[in-house]
């Protein structure tokens, strides 16, 4: 009864060094963000702010988004509205191609990893180059993120220089952190001052000021920005807060929540193109819309990517972020795809316990473990439900709806008990995989009850 | 007060020793305790796996059974949380008002929050492990999450500080999952008991003798692990250490 999901986690831990290493140190950073939370006495008051706040603007879009564009505009930005993938991909290609540029530096976007958009572009001959150093090792590793926050996590150190050494000519064997840093710093340096365009992504899009605001830990966004003439930035329309109060409750969540630092080392707020440059912001919808009308899942949109789902969720920390379908691991993730395309994403939905951990970290308090349970329910409906649980379940069902039936089981029961060991370990029995069954008692509680045996 | 003693399927099966000390503790403590016969499941194995539509004559039935009790009290945290959160929910597909969820208690909760009991005669020269379980914790706030910003608090804690020579330890994740999930244990056997490895070793590590809990179903799942490695620990009902000497 295995999903994809299940398949890819048992290779996953073979190497149970990694896994160890691996679940470590996504605690570590859980750790650490709740450190960082219980330094704030405020900290279940913002949370629930901040939930509301979200709510707040998901049921105000067509006007807090409307209040951007004329306020954007104003600080002369040019506002895009983007229905889909292709439409955003597109815009920024022809954005690109009309002015004949050639290389765009881009800061992280998981929009944009979403849309495809770097194939897109590099299918046509722009050279995109990312710019955040977890994402910089992993497409010149051509590999994708784990993690939406630490994209890089499942890579060492080791992997990281060699990869250097035939990239950017490091010496063979110096897996050094600091000199690895500073050799890519050097090499991003290049890039920066000779590229055309800059992209990048967007933390919170204020609808009162018609700023958009981007946070990050390297400055790269910053550095990306500061050359070229052209910079793009592109935002799902949930990213919409109302003004710079609400800002203020989520920056004060972001990075607490995602990495255990009191604030990220840039909040950078963009608000006008720089002299005699250009400033377009793309607006996203992409199936969020569509999100809106689902009563059911609607607090996906309350999301603020902090990852802090992945770092706590004991399945992630024990399965990798390439263990999951989507793009997007982990328990917000599931959720995700599920709302994308259930019947292609459905094999992620094994990967939880319904620990409800997540639901409880989350610092906009969406309901991710209780959304799990939900969409597992939809499963059978969507013809997607795994036939060996539909026959467990309905097996239990007929046992369970019928007392006498139940009764007369627990009797016999204790048989299983006696039998020999290959009749109950083998490849049938998952839960024989490293545990043994429990046992059956000689009579059961309700036998007892009956036998005036209980007092 | 006329409390009537749930007692989901697999206590019924496997661990009887623990309904046994559930009703002498509820005894002990002047309660007017009965055990309406016959019952067997709360539905939430079939509904965490997808199937909560299937737990409908099952949630029925125990509206039935318990209709004549003033509260509902089982040693089982998570069948507890299954009743009190998603009953409702599956019954109003009949048109049914679920009466269950609005009585019913974990055993710990019930003893900690209604029937406070300053003393008991429990004795239990032991170190134990408290196992804060996922829904206990997180449904029933048995526990203070360790997700949220809120003073400690534990209430099975507080129980145990009531027993006779016991030492009380709780691991360095205090509450995280074991691993158990219903059927997650066998559609992602891997990680589940990769889970309950570290779980256990989590236990062991604070050096105490039991790891006990108000759910049997995660003591149950680290037993599998315990036996299957022959792991210097051994699991134990929270009920079994309250109801020593009765």
């Amino acid at each position: 009864m295995s999903t994809r999901h299940s398949t890819a986690a048992a290779r996953f831990l073979k190497d149970r060094e990694q896994e160890k290493w691996h679940d470590e140190t996504l605690w570590l950073v859980r750790a650490k963000r709740d450190k960082m939370s219980r330094s704030l006495p405020e900290w279940e008051t913002l949370r629930n702010l901040a939930a509301s706040i979200k709510l707040y603007s998901n049921s105000h879009l067509a006007d807090l988004l409307e209040q951007f564009e004329k306020n954007a505009a104003g600080n002369g930005a040019i506002v895009h509205w983007a229905k889909d993938a292709e439409e955003y991909n597109r815009i920024v290609y022809d954005l690109l191609k009309e002015r004949n540029i050639k290389r765009l530096a881009k800061s992280k976007s998981m929009l944009a990893e979403e849309c495809g958009m770097n194939s897109y572009l590099m299918e046509r001959g722009i050279d995109v180059v990312e710019t955040d150093l977890g994402e910089r090792i992993l497409q010149l590793m051509h590999l994708k993120p784990s993690h939406i926050v630490l994209p890089a996590i499942h890579i060492k150190r080791q992997q990281v220089g060699e990869m250097m050494e035939r990239e950017m000519g490091t010496e063979k064997g110096n897996f050094d952190p600091t000199y690895l840093t500073h050799a890519a710093r050097k090499n991003l340096r290049e890039i920066f001052l000779n590229s055309d365009a800059a992209m990048t992504g967007v933390n919170f899009a204020v609808a009162s000021t018609g700023e958009i605001v981007v946070c990050t830990n390297e400055g790269n966004a910053d550095m990306g920005t500061s050359f070229p003439k052209l910079h793009i930035a592109a935002f799902g329309l949930e990213k919409i807060v109302p003004d710079l109060e609400a800002l203020g409750v989520f920056t004060r969540l972001l990075a607490r929540s995602g990495t255990g630092q009191p604030i990220t080392s840039y909040t950078s707020h963009y608000r006008s193109p720089q002299n005699g440059g250009e400033f377009h912001i793309i607006i996203v919808d992409n199936g969020r819309s569509e999100i809106l009308k689902n009563r059911e899942h609607i607090r996906i949109l309350n999301c603020i990517r902090c990852g802090e789902c992945m770092n706590t969720c004991p399945v992630y920390r024990r399965s990798g972020g390439y263990s999951y379908t989507y793009f997007i691991p982990g328990p917000i993730g599931i959720n995700l795809s599920m709302l994308k395309n259930p019947k292609l994403y459905s094999d992620n939905l094994s990967a939880c316990s319904l620990c409800l951990s997540c639901s409880n970290v989350c610092p906009v308090k969406v309901d991710l473990g209780e959304q799990i349970y939900r969409w597992r329910q939809q499963l059978d409906g969507l013809g997607q439900a795994n036939p060996v649980k539909k026959q467990i379940s309905m097996g239990l069902k007929y046992l369970m709806d019928r007392p006498k039936v139940f009764n007369t089981a627990l009797k016999f029961a204790p048989l299983a008990n006696q039998m020999p060991r290959f009749v109950l370990y083998n490849k049938l029995n998952a839960w024989g995989k490293g545990r043994e069954l429990p046992h059956f008692a000689k009579k059961s509680f309700n036998e007892l009850w009956k036998n005036n045996q209980v007092k | 007060m006329k409390v009537g003693l749930f007692i989901p399927c697999y206590i019924n099966a496997i661990y009887p020793e623990v309904g046994v000390a559930s009703y002498k503790l509820l005894k002990a403590v002047g309660m007017d305790v009965d055990y309406p016969l016959d019952q067997t499941c709360c539905g939430q194995p079939m509904a965490n796996a997808g199937f909560e539509k299937e737990s409908y004559a099952m949630a029925m039935r125990m509206e039935e059974l318990f209709k004549a009790y003033d509260y509902v009290v089982g040693p089982s945290a998570s069948c507890v949380a299954f009743v009190k959160e998603y009953h409702p929910g599956i019954l109003k597909e009949g048109n049914h008002v679920c009466s269950n969820a609005g009585k019913i208690y974990d055993i710990c909760e019930f003893l900690h929050d209604v029937v406070k009991p300053a003393s008991l005669s429990a004795e239990f020269p032991h170190k134990v492990s408290i196992h804060n379980s996922c829904h206990g914790v997180r449904e029933l706030n048995l526990s203070s999450p360790s997700e949220r910003n809120i003073p400690y608090y534990n209430k099975l804690r507080n129980l145990l500080a009531l027993v006779k020579g016991i030492e009380i330890f709780e691991p360095k994740r205090i509450d995280e999952c074991c691993g158990f999930g219903g059927m997650f244990s066998i559609e992602e056997p891997e990680v589940s008991v990769c889970m309950a490895q570290d779980k256990v070793a989590d236990h062991i590590s604070t050096g105490a003798e039991y790891i006990t809990g108000a759910d049997s179903s995660c003591l149950m799942h680290m037993q599998g692990v315990i036996e299957r490695e022959n792991l210097p620990i051994k699991t134990i009902h929270i009920v079994q250490i309250l109801a020593t000497g009765l």
